[in-house]
């Protein structure tokens, strides 16, 4: 829950798309934000489904996809910022847990979310 | 990218803070990136890349040495690392985009040694500086 916040203050310009959701104007304002908190926690409870499902990941994120690209109009370089974003946070929270060899897979799997929710694009 | 004055400070409260260690990183720097982005390797053919080898983490010194020195002259990044702008422009030549990879790999190394140090706000300087750092080394490319 705290990627989408970090997102935000580290790439400023991802702000774009969350006009309404108010105070956004510092990050203690953005760490604190409730509406960003409650899209943070959909966002990463959503990634969780791919971990779930990663058998499938396409799948997972067909209507999440057509969403982001007909109704969101986001552009999916977003989507790799925030995957980069993860895997610092993930960094962070397991230390030296996180190997090398972990790095790569969670860099690898951000990478498919990513590539899942640009899919649809048209 | 144009480093704010709160930009330079948190840069350099970040390797004011590894000190010493930096050296460590650079190495663990370009494990990691080895591992993650394995299209990096190709620049290093002549290069044992085993766990631990004594060539990465003799490249990786440099790498950190380089930082570092970016960092001292935050003022001037371009100055600081002009010869190295040279290199990378006439000998190494190494794509752009790996760059940025070698960058988000620095930052899970700070990231995972240092949880408290990494805000969002210095997450954000120290990703401003290492942009800074790529731009310049690649800045003669062209």
């Amino acid at each position: 829950a705290v990627s989408l916040p970090r997102l935000l203050i580290v790439y400023p310009w991802t702000q774009r798309f969350f006009d309404n959701f108010g105070n956004l104007s510092s990050p203690t304002a953005i760490i604190g934000n409730p509406k960003v908190r409650a899209h943070g926690k959909k966002v990463l409870t959503s990634f969780g489904e791919a971990v779930k499902n990663l058998d499938n990941i396409k799948g997972t994120y067909s209507k999440l996809s057509e969403l982001h690209c007909e109704k969101l109009h986001v552009d999916p370089e977003n989507f790799r910022l925030l995957g980069d974003i993860l895997v610092i946070v993930l960094a962070s929270h397991f230390g030296r847990d996180f190997t090398p060899a972990c790095q790569f897979a969670w860099q690898k799997l951000v990478g498919v979310v990513a590539h899942a929710l640009a899919r649809k694009y048209h | 990218m144009v480093l704010s004055p709160q930009d330079k400070t948190n840069v350099k409260a970040v390797f004011g803070k590894i000190g010493g260690q930096a050296e460590a990183y650079g190495g663990e720097t370009l494990e990691r990136m080895f591992a993650t982005y394995p299209q990096t390797k190709t620049y290093f053919p002549h290069f044992d890349l085993a766990k631990g080898s004594a060539q990465v983490k003799g490249h990786g010194k440099k790498v950190a040495a380089a930082l570092v020195e970016a960092a001292n002259n935050i003022d001037d990044i371009a100055g600081a690392l002009s010869k190295l702008s040279d290199l990378h422009a006439q000998k190494l030549r190494v794509d752009p985009v790996n760059f940025k990879l070698l960058g988000q790999c620095f930052l899970v190394v700070v990231a995972s040694h240092n949880p408290s140090l990494l805000t969002p706000e210095v997450h954000a300087s120290l990703d401003k500086f290492l942009c800074a750092v790529g731009t310049v080394l690649t800045a003669k490319y062209r």
